[in-house]
């Protein structure tokens, strides 16, 4: 039922009649109903979906359907979305209906797409395994004794599992390129401010942004089309010309690439590094210009981008006491009783630690130690980038230092957990946008994946670089 | 207070800003309506939402800044105050904390020994106000969330007052200067105008502060004095008896008259600044500023001494024609139709106003338009009518804003300045009380006043009484 590689396939299939929209979002609830067991899912919206298919299946007949008429969307459960449960996977949360709808949401919606759930993720989008859910983990389809990856498990299995055509994520340090690259998909975190944060549950503000999963670059590309631009609700969106992201993939040329140094050292896997290279030297032997560069404050990313968010979190999810909305604890005898019990219970572990960590990183007498001198590093981190994208378009780097780990594996590790970030936090840290594209598999057969970064609103190089891996050299 | 002390005293004054919508989205900041009803996810603190600045705020702070002599910063930045309330939705306030849109201004007052003073401006911020919360129910709190996001600017001094009169002015001119710009309507009472004190002594001529205590809860200009006066003497008296003062924050009891420490819980408070990332820096370039400053009005300091030395009013009389804006507008608008610039602040201090303050309306809602009452000054200047029938006019007037040129004509109100006629009128009281005649002639001054009263009876008051006191004295001779 899926006999499309992309968007613009299937859209031809379904104005020609070859296909029917109604069979196809069909076919999607019975494999989500099939592959219950990975918990790809918090919530399914199944009639509303076939409603929906049925007005847009009408509105195609009539031309008058928008750019993604009939692609099915699955949107991660931190973003609200009108009338509709928004539970950031969390209990705290968990009986909690959004009174409006995200505006990335709604551009999707505008243009004719189908949205068909809501999909589970780490709470809060804290974690890189999808075990820190209130609604249980998340499974890899490819192994289902391995994570999906985090935080955005859910979306990047939903699209692994041929669940949906597309879904969208939230990346505030990897949290769609690694998922992606556990699950052999395409994931891409734009730059900061390109996509409106609005209706987006804040765990890091000045970090946080809504990208796409795909099974192509295709409609990667023609997703962030649809969701990018200034936003009037969102301060922090930035006004700049939206290129055509899609219909510029025809364009080629020749970057010149940066390969960073310390993205290759210790800790990296073995067959992972040799995955790269060997992309890169096919590369190399295409004509393009790669070169070694550096990136020096690599090694401060990890403690920087934890100080960081854990403090704009710990601000950011002060919101939910009981007090208004969400989940109140039953027992208490006083004010303080109860914050302090509805937090403790609604709250999961995970989110508890980074709220303690964010907590007193801000606190006075340690504000400039952490927070202040943080900044500073990360504002050191973007001239590195700045630096190095003066001499090179892009680089290549690995997504992530391991493939997918087990189940259990670094549950009880926060540091070896964070550690799985490694080489994804940075692009936030500097807002610039970064891809993972599938590469192939290793030995065991689980997915590898290559990161591309670009400078900047520079996105449109990012897909070009990829859609040329895609067609050429990975197929 | 014991003079061998001075005090040291900072005020930080919180004002509502009138704008029509909130800070950071586009609910209405109307006062009154329905509990929770002036709200939105983003002034609910809903997950996901994000505030978005009202420029409004920005031009009404920047307008205090240049009244007060600020320097306007170029770049400000908001910060979040981090506190649980149930008040507070967001779990934190955005405010402005290490990079405020103003710094370094004064503000002038004139104590009544006479020496005017500047009292430094640390700074003015903005802010967003949190709701409110009542207790007085039986076992519930109640919250009601329409005040979230209504704007505040916040005025911090520096420790420059020293008495409780010279925190009355400078309140007193904040309150002035804010209504005049049309940005505040300065009523304590109601706390669009919130003040809170920073007090300490020390004895005359140290120069290091003491420690110093903070009265909260002074929701009128009285209850500002008072309290002030209540601490700086309670400090004093525990200095004399050889005790410290303990740093702590005090709430004002008004009904007690007194002030008691808040508990300690409610001020441990370590409020976790940090820039607000959902906010950009706020640029006020010199463009933006100086178009501001376009709609800066005559401030009422220079109003005052204005009114002083054009009209030549008294200082009593300039500083209450000038305490409001449209106090001061209602009085130059009466000056523009006659001349007689003391009869008109008399009539607006004492007619006009007494109306206003019994009827506890506005000037602006004054049944008596200032042209009106500029053209009743000019009949009692020209002669046409007394001062007295002048009052019997204005009552008419207070009636319908009739105009006083034909209340005087219809009911035939005309002075009589007609020497023949009031002398033969005289003739004809003087004839009828010989008894009377004969008693002033005898030497009894008093009597003239009743010939004075008995002209003004016969002529229902009309009688030119310079003319009638004239006439009398020569035909009584």
């Amino acid at each position: 039922m899926t006999f499309y590689k992309n968007h613009k396939e299937k859209l031809e299939l379904l104005q020609s009649g070859k296909l029917n929209l109604v069979d196809n979002v069909n076919h999607f609830l019975k494999n989500i109903e099939d592959q219950k067991d990975l918990n790809a899912f918090n919530f399914v919206f199944e009639e509303e979906t076939i409603k929906s298919a049925k007005a847009v299946e009408q509105k195609i007949k009539n031309n008058t359907a928008g750019k993604l008429a009939g692609m099915v969307i699955a949107i991660k459960d931190v973003l609200a979305y009108k009338d509709h449960p928004l539970t950031c996977s969390s209990n705290i949360l968990k009986n909690f209906t959004s009174l409006y709808t995200a505006t990335a949401v709604q551009k999707l919606i505008d243009e004719d797409a189908i949205i068909i759930g809501k999909t589970n993720c780490d709470e809060f989008a804290m974690g890189s395994s999808n075990e820190n859910s209130a609604f249980g983990n998340v499974l890899n389809p490819v192994n289902k004794t391995r994570v999906p990856g985090g935080s955005s498990g859910g979306s990047a299995v939903s699209v692994a599992a041929n669940l949906c055509d597309v879904s969208l994520g939230t990346d505030t340090g990897g949290s769609i390129r690694q998922p992606a690259a556990f699950c052999g998909v395409y994931g891409l975190k734009p730059t900061y401010g390109r996509v409106s944060r609005y209706g987006l549950t804040a765990f890091a503000s000045s970090f946080d942004t809504i990208g796409p999963f795909a099974k192509s670059v295709e409609d990667a590309a023609l997703v962030m089309e649809v969701i990018s631009g200034k936003d009037e609700n969102d301060s922090t969106s930035v006004k700049k010309e939206i290129p055509n992201y899609l219909s510029s993939l025809s364009k080629s040329k020749k970057f010149k690439i940066g390969i960073p140094k310390e993205y290759f050292a210790e800790g990296l896997d073995e067959e992972i590094r040799d995955a790269i290279l060997d992309i890169v030297d096919e590369l190399k032997l295409e004509g393009y210009e790669v070169k070694d560069v550096s990136l020096p404050m690599t090694e401060y990313t990890i403690a920087t981008y934890y100080i960081l968010t854990t403090a704009e979190a710990s601000s950011n999810l002060a919101r939910f006491d009981g007090a208004r909305y969400g989940f109140r604890a039953a027992d208490y005898k006083n004010l303080n009783e109860m914050y302090l019990n509805s937090r403790t219970q609604g709250f999961g572990k995970e989110v508890k630690r980074r709220i303690m960590l964010g907590t007193y990183v801000l606190s006075s007498g340690y504000y400039d130690a952490y927070y202040r001198k943080a900044q500073k590093v990360r504002r050191l981190i973007k001239e590195d980038f700045d630096k190095v994208f003066s001499e090179v378009d892009l680089l290549i780097t690995p997504t992530t230092p391991t493939v997918a780990f087990k189940i259990g594996e670094k549950s009880d590790d926060p540091l070896q957990m964070y550690l799985s970030d490694i080489y994804t936090t940075s692009a936030n840290l500097a807002g610039i946008p970064g891809i993972s594209i599938p590469i192939g598999k290793n030995s065991e057969n689980l997915p590898i994946g290559l990161q591309i970064l670009s400078p900047q609103f520079e996105e449109e190089k990012i897909f070009l670089l990829s859609i040329h891996i895609q067609n050429e050299i990975t197929k | 207070m014991n003079p061998k002390y001075e005090a040291v005293i900072g005020l930080e004054v919180h004002a509502q800003l009138l704008t029509e919508s909130k800070i950071f989205c586009s609910c209405s900041t109307k006062f009154g309506n329905e509990p929770n009803s002036n709200t939105c996810p983003v002034c609910l603190g809903h997950p996901g939402v994000l505030p978005v600045l009202n420029k409004k705020v920005v031009e009404f702070t920047v307008l205090m800044g240049l009244a007060t002599n600020c320097k306007i910063n170029q770049q400000s930045i908001f910060a979040r105050k981090n506190y649980f309330y149930p008040d507070l939705p967001k779990g934190y306030q955005i405010s402005q904390y290490e990079e405020p849109i103003c710094e370094h201004g004064f503000i002038e007052v004139n104590p009544k020994n006479g020496s005017s003073k500047k009292i430094g401006i640390t700074r003015i911020h903005m802010e967003e106000d949190a709701g409110k919360s009542i207790h007085d129910q039986s076992s519930a709190t109640l919250v009601d969330v329409n005040r979230c996001g209504v704007p505040l600017m916040e005025i911090v001094s520096e420790p420059d007052i020293r008495t409780s009169e010279e925190a009355y002015l400078y309140l007193n001119n904040i309150k002035k200067i804010v209504q005049y710009l049309g940005i505040c309507d300065g009523n304590m009472e109601e706390g669009s105008l919130r003040c809170d004190a920073n007090i300490s002594v020390r004895l005359k001529g140290e120069n290091k502060f003491g420690v110093k205590t903070e009265i909260k809860n002074m929701n009128s200009f009285r209850n500002v004095e008072r309290a002030i006066d209540y601490e700086i003497n309670r400090q004093i008296d525990l200095i004399e008896e050889g005790e410290v003062i303990v740093q702590q924050t005090l709430l004002w009891d008004a009904d007690a008259n007194e002030a008691y420490p808040m508990r300690s819980k409610e001020e441990a408070n370590d409020y976790r600044y940090f820039p607000d990332p959902d906010l950009l820096p706020v640029i006020v370039d010199d463009e933006w500023k100086t178009e501001i400053s376009k709609s800066l009005p005559e401030l009422p300091e220079t109003k005052y001494k204005r009114f002083i030395s054009d009209f030549s009013l008294p200082v009593y009389d300039a500083e209450i024609l000038t305490q409001t804006k449209s106090l001061a507008d209602y009085y130059e608008s009466v000056i523009s139709i006659t001349d007689d610039y003391k009869t008109a602040s008399n009539w607006v201090i004492s007619e006009v106003l007494a109306v206003v303050n019994e009827k506890k309306i506005d000037i602006s809602d004054f049944p008596i338009t200032a042209v009106n009452l500029g053209k009743l000054i000019n009949l009692i200047k020209v002669g046409t009518i007394s001062g007295k029938i002048a009052k019997e006019v204005f009552a008419l007037m207070l009636q319908d804003n009739s105009d006083p040129e034909q209340i005087v004509k219809d009911k035939n109100l005309v002075q009589i300045s007609d020497t023949s006629e009031i002398e033969s009128i005289i003739q004809k009281i003087i004839e009828s009380n010989q008894a009377q005649v004969q008693e002033y002639l005898g030497g009894k001054e008093k009597v003239f006043g009743f010939f004075v009263g008995q002209v003004m009876k016969e002529t229902r008051g009309k009688a030119n009484p310079k003319l009638v006191n004239e006439i009398l004295r020569k035909m009584l001779r």
